[in-house]
């Protein structure tokens, strides 16, 4: 495969996210723009394709408009289709749901059940002899879910090194900033006193992502890379908001963020 | 009559289906001594995983070891695996069509002694909601034993519920069960007793104690909670022109919910509970806590008296 422009790709990827919410009426634009760059490096850089692929859970199932983009842009489903997301009988889903969509590994969206099922997954893949693994995104406010924990206990007591969860920790969730909830700080040292290998890094940068998941392919124990993102990233009125964790932008706030994305189709 | 618990068929009946199928992996949540899981573990290590006191995570695991291809069984007791995982059961479970094959142990008042918090008196109503889920409630050890074997070479989500004390062995060793299936036990013309679990027996034991007040009763084994066997049940209320349902279970969503349900579709005969009303169980032994709630061979008798007289204003 070739290798696009990558940071192009993830502007091209954000704006389809977001003319694909417009045209649904609703979806998640906030945590879907925090984890372009995340899925982009997954997608198309660090997961192995074919007979023993490795496996992807987006147990921050509400981000799926970016996971759908993404998906069209690796060539996974038509670009055309990513226009029906949330509409009757399409199998853009609002949530992910494998039985609709081929390519998706897990239906999800009831937060912390993603996670605990791809710890089930790596555990099955290292029973099967398989050297595939299985890589997990949840959000930073996901991780107030206890049974996040309870998986994250069991992965590490089964010392499995075929799992990597990258934390989307773009510090907001629903009903504000997710350190005004209950805070998830340090995410990094919660990880590690779980017993997992963990790193903070840039989830914006490829760079930062590239060595991280380097970094993490070295390892033989579970990974958790906590990487620091922001809510609604490259759109200005987005950054930050919870507003825009679940709003739908309308006509003249999309032609707004197509203005500040910029990208070349 | 010889008795035995229905753990312990369940477990023999994962073992058999274990040896045969390699793909067959037990989840527990730190209550395999008490199910007999450590069995499974002595003769299967690398296919038990024990994840502690963490229902939550056992059910989304296992939801993980079925996309991986694996055919898992869980269990705990019935209050916690149906209960406090449920949402883990509805989505991960049933939405992705996973076939996790979930023991509902110590369920209904067989926990006696441990009181309200151990007594699953709603497991049943809320698995049978659960879209593609298929609810056993097996008789005896032998049934739950064929129960385990039925639910690991069946395709899709399963929940067996089963008891932790000793019953009477109703069926032989081999028998089969058949999801919507039923057995007729006894035939009867005055009224249907209907019953799932361990009011199989007792319902025996009321439909000869009726026959001495000049009342027939026909007596159906509906292990088969959901499907339910439609047919069988409305051919024989229609015969009998009434019904009672049985079973150590909250009346509304247990079998006497399913029973209803199906004769207000297609067979508008009345119908008697025999079970817990709404309310939750308490501490005693299991023969107390059942004669607490009417579920013995007199209480039924009398639902059936009752139910005749109704049907016969």
């Amino acid at each position: 495969m070739e290798i696009p422009d990558l940071p192009n790709l993830a502007a091209r990827i954000r704006l389809d996210v977001l003319e694909m919410i417009h045209a649904a009426g609703s979806g998640h634009p906030g945590g879907s723009l925090s984890a372009v760059e995340i899925l982009v490096q997954l997608f198309f850089r660090e997961m192995k394709a074919g007979a023993d692929r490795d496996r992807f859970i987006l147990s921050k199932g509400h981000a799926a408009p970016a996971l759908y983009a993404v998906m069209a842009a690796r060539g996974m489903l038509p670009r055309s289709e990513l226009s029906s997301l949330r509409r009757l009988g399409s199998r853009l889903q609002g949530h992910p749901d494998m039985h609709r969509l081929p390519g998706l590994d897990s239906s999800t969206g009831s937060l912390g059940q993603g996670f605990a099922a791809a710890v089930g997954l790596a555990r099955g893949l290292r029973l099967s002899g398989s050297s595939a693994r299985v890589y997990c995104l949840l959000g930073d406010g996901e991780l107030q879910e206890g049974a996040v924990w309870e998986a994250a206990a069991g992965a590490a007591h089964a010392g499995l090194g075929n799992i990597v969860a990258i934390v989307d920790c773009n510090g907001v969730q629903l009903d504000g900033p997710v350190d005004s909830i209950k805070r998830q700080k340090p995410a990094s040292e919660r990880w590690l006193a779980w017993g997992w290998h963990a790193l903070d890094l840039d989830g914006h940068s490829f760079e930062s992502l590239e060595e991280a998941f380097r970094e993490a392919r070295a390892v033989s124990m579970p990974v958790a890379l906590c990487a620091r993102t922001v809510k609604g990233r490259g759109v200005s009125f987005m950054e930050g908001s919870c507003a825009w964790h679940g709003r739908c932008p309308d006509a003249s706030e999309l032609e707004r963020a197509r203005g500040e994305i910029g990208a070349n189709p | 009559m010889k008795t035995k618990p229905t753990r312990e068929g369940w477990i023999e009946g994962l073992l058999e289906a274990a040896g045969r199928n390699d793909r067959i992996v037990l989840l527990d949540a730190d209550v395999s001594r008490s199910i007999g899981g450590e069995r499974f573990a002595d003769r299967f290590p690398a296919r038990h995983f024990n994840v502690g006191v963490s229902e939550q995570e056992m059910i989304s695991e296992a939801a993980g070891l079925a996309l991986a291809g694996f055919v898992p069984f869980v269990q705990s007791y019935a209050v916690f695996c149906a209960g406090r995982a449920w949402e883990q059961i509805r989505t991960s479970v049933c939405h992705m069509g996973l076939g996790v094959k979930i023991g509902g142990a110590h369920a209904g008042l067989s926990a006696g002694p441990d009181g309200a918090t151990h007594q699953a008196l709603e497991d049943v109503a809320v698995m049978r909601v659960l879209p593609g889920m298929t609810v056993l409630v097996p008789a005896d050890s032998n049934q739950t034993r064929a129960a385990a074997i039925t639910a690991a070479e069946t395709e899709g989500p399963f929940y067996v519920r089963f008891g932790r004390n000793p019953v009477p062995e109703i069926y032989p060793e081999g028998c089969r069960v058949v999801p919507g299936g039923a057995d007729v036990l006894r035939e009867g013309s005055d009224v249907l007793l209907a019953a799932a679990g361990a009011m199989v027996g007792v319902c025996l034991d009321a439909a000869s104690m009726l026959q001495a007040s000049g009342i027939s009763a026909a007596v159906v084994n509906a292990y088969s909670i959901k499907p339910l066997a439609s047919d069988l049940l409305v051919e024989l209320a229609s015969r009998c022109g009434c019904a009672v349902a049985a079973m150590d279970h909250q009346e509304a969503g247990g079998l006497f919910g399913a029973v209803s349900e199906l004769m207000a579709r297609r067979c508008p005969v009345p119908v008697e509970p025999v079970g817990v009303p709404d309310s939750f169980g308490e501490s005693g032994s299991p023969e107390e806590v059942f004669a607490r709630f009417g579920l013995t061979a007199e209480g039924v008798a009398s639902a059936a008296v009752r139910v005749v007289s109704r049907a016969s204003r």
